[in-house]
């Protein structure tokens, strides 16, 4: 018993938090973004991402990771400009914008990706896609007990501190704005005329979502970062129809996929007599698209289009 | 001893830097907004004095939200001049309320009646704060003024559109303004919910404050409003209702496209 509590704590622990807290940073500007009709930015900057960290090895020759986060930050405000651009200037739905922008930048970032020498790092587009959640294991403990041990506790793996940081960040831009984002969410020409900067108030929110993505990018892959973006919000949505409580939600959702998924990932398919673990990323992704199908089908909200339809039908 | 004169000007201009009631509420010259090469307002003057209840009245298309929006600043001006009791309008914001079209906006947006509400006290509550209890009781007293103090919990994709329209003119009055600007407060409600709405117009006008409707039902101007202003993207006609909603304003604002016994109907209206 003692054996297995070593090996979780060793093997299964940090990974479980790292995904979890990716997770949550992810779904938390989600909620905003699908309200908005703009779930598809988080798709964009996660998926430019990549470009942004080749370029960054390019012009430094590592693979450190503050480098990296910062050429993928510049990758996602490019991306956002790229999106408004062509929105503005080709008079195309933004839906087609973030598409096209988001493709070129990921298949260019391929492409540089593959003329360039990186065979002696590690970075390819399978690491990029799926990250490696698994390998991020705590070599230092020893057991639970390490989690009282401070030497242990330095010698987790960095990207969890970085997500932390980067999920206080995103918690403390919500709660401090929360008027502002939810007010110019709703109506944002009410939103201006009572003194909100709607749109510092929507860039700012683009601006927390690309740094949710990258610190997500950097630990788990965009695979992850993409889905929980867009799924614990929407199924949250089918639950509630309170704001404060959608992201309350939210937050579980992003929760028990990281949980689920990864356990499902790592012990799932030794319970069908398989020996090989399956990518604890897809799985996650894959369980926060599973909870949404079952929001749809049971969430007891599910029908609140309808409802409303009928209401202005019998009473207009 | 008669007061030096001298100081009585300074202390009048003084007075016009906080809300003067004495100056216009809202004075326009010259406001033209396009929306890429054409011109969706042009040169519009334009003056709604204290107290009064204004119709904007035109056809579809004719510039008329878009006239409210330039003054506000929601869509950039081109040209123009806006001024709100004689100030630009960031420093009168307190003073003025928006009633946005009521389909302008996501009714599926996880909120409830008295959410939507107390988003009119945001001045009131401030940066980095939470609405509280004070805040929520204010909020119900305008619900309560629309007649939808029983909805307050209720999610506001649930309301029909009558019950939403009266929400955010319940959100207008939390605001507490002295201008109330309106864009289309009638379209697609109930009888009912019009009958409350141009009650609480009339009071608050009664009580001194100025409103401006954007409206599109022609048979109620006469009865709703004591002012109107024709566009069709120039201004055609601006006035009392009996100097600017006649037959032949109307006709050259909407250029025929009034069936004769519409403008016989406002004929009989206006005798």
């Amino acid at each position: 018993m003692m054996d297995l509590g070593v090996d979780f704590v060793q093997l299964s622990l940090a990974p479980i938090v790292i995904g979890t807290l990716a997770a949550i940073a992810c779904a938390l500007p989600g909620n905003f973004l699908l309200l908005r009709r703009q779930a598809l930015i988080g798709d964009a900057i996660s998926h430019v991402a990549l470009p942004g960290i080749v370029v960054a090895f390019l012009v430094t020759g590592t693979v450190a990771a503050w480098p990296m986060m910062i050429g993928a930050a510049g990758a996602a405000v490019v991306a956002v400009a790229l999106i408004e651009a062509i929105k503005r200037l080709g008079r195309v739905e933004p839906g087609a914008a973030m598409g096209v922008v988001f493709t070129t930048l990921f298949a260019a970032g391929v492409l540089l990706l593959e003329q360039s020498d990186t065979s002696g790092v590690h970075i390819d587009v399978e690491h990029a896609l799926y990250g490696n959640l698994e390998s991020l294991i705590w070599f230092d403990a020893t057991g639970w007990r390490s989690l009282l041990d401070p030497a242990a506790l330095a010698k987790l793996p960095p990207q969890l501190f970085r997500l932390a940081i980067v999920l206080a960040v995103i918690v403390a831009f919500i709660a401090a704005f929360w008027k502002e984002l939810a007010i110019s969410t709703f109506d944002p020409g009410f939103a201006e005329t009572v003194g909100i900067r709607t749109g510092a108030v929507g860039f700012a929110l683009v601006v927390a979502a690309a740094i949710a993505a990258v610190a997500a990018f950097d630990a788990v892959g965009s695979i992850i970062a993409i889905a929980m973006f867009v799924c614990p919000p929407a199924t949250a949505r089918l639950m509630t129809d309170r704001l404060g409580r959608q992201i309350a939600w939210s937050v579980l959702f992003a929760t028990t996929s990281a949980v689920a998924g990864y356990v499902f990932a790592g012990y799932g398919p030794l319970w069908f007599g398989s020996p090989h673990a399956i990518s604890a990323a897809g799985m996650i992704a894959t369980v926060s698209g599973l909870q949404l199908g079952l929001a749809c089908l049971l969430g007891p909200r599910r029908r609140r289009a309808v409802q409303a339809a009928a209401a202005s039908l019998h009473n207009p | 001893m008669s007061p030096d004169p001298q100081i009585e000007l300074v202390a009048d201009q003084g007075r016009t830097l906080t809300t003067d009631q004495s100056s216009c509420p809202l004075e326009v010259r010259g406001l033209t907004v396009s929306y890429g090469e054409k011109p969706a307002v042009f040169s519009v003057d334009a003056r709604f004095p204290s107290a009064s209840m204004t119709a904007i009245v035109g056809p579809n298309g004719a510039g008329k939200s878009t006239f409210l929006k330039g003054t506000l600043g929601i869509v950039p001006l081109l040209a123009g001049d806006v001024r709100f009791f004689g100030l630009p309008f960031k420093q009168v914001r307190a003073d003025v309320a928006y009633v946005p079209q009521r389909a302008s906006v996501d009714w599926d947006f996880p909120a409830r009646v008295i959410d939507v509400v107390i988003m009119g006290l945001y001045r009131e509550v401030g940066l980095f704060r939470f609405a509280g209890t004070r805040q929520s009781a204010r909020a119900m007293d305008c619900l309560d003024r629309v007649g939808m103090q029983d909805f307050a919990d209720r999610q506001i994709g649930q309301l029909s559109g009558g019950q939403q329209q009266r929400v955010f003119l319940a959100r207008a009055l939390a605001q507490d303004a002295e201008l109330y600007l309106l864009d289309e407060p009638f379209a697609g409600v109930d009888a009912a919910t019009e009958h409350a709405i141009v009650s609480v117009l009339k009071q608050l006008k009664a009580d001194g404050k100025t409103v401006v409707c954007v409206h599109h039902d022609l048979s109620t101007v006469i009865a709703y409003f004591d002012r109107a202003l024709l566009i069709n993207m120039r201004k055609q006609a601006e006035g009392s209702v009996a100097e600017a909603f006649t037959p032949e304003t109307l006709q050259a604002t909407y250029g025929g496209r009034l069936a004769e016994s519409q403008i016989d109907e406002l004929r009989l209206g206006l005798a």
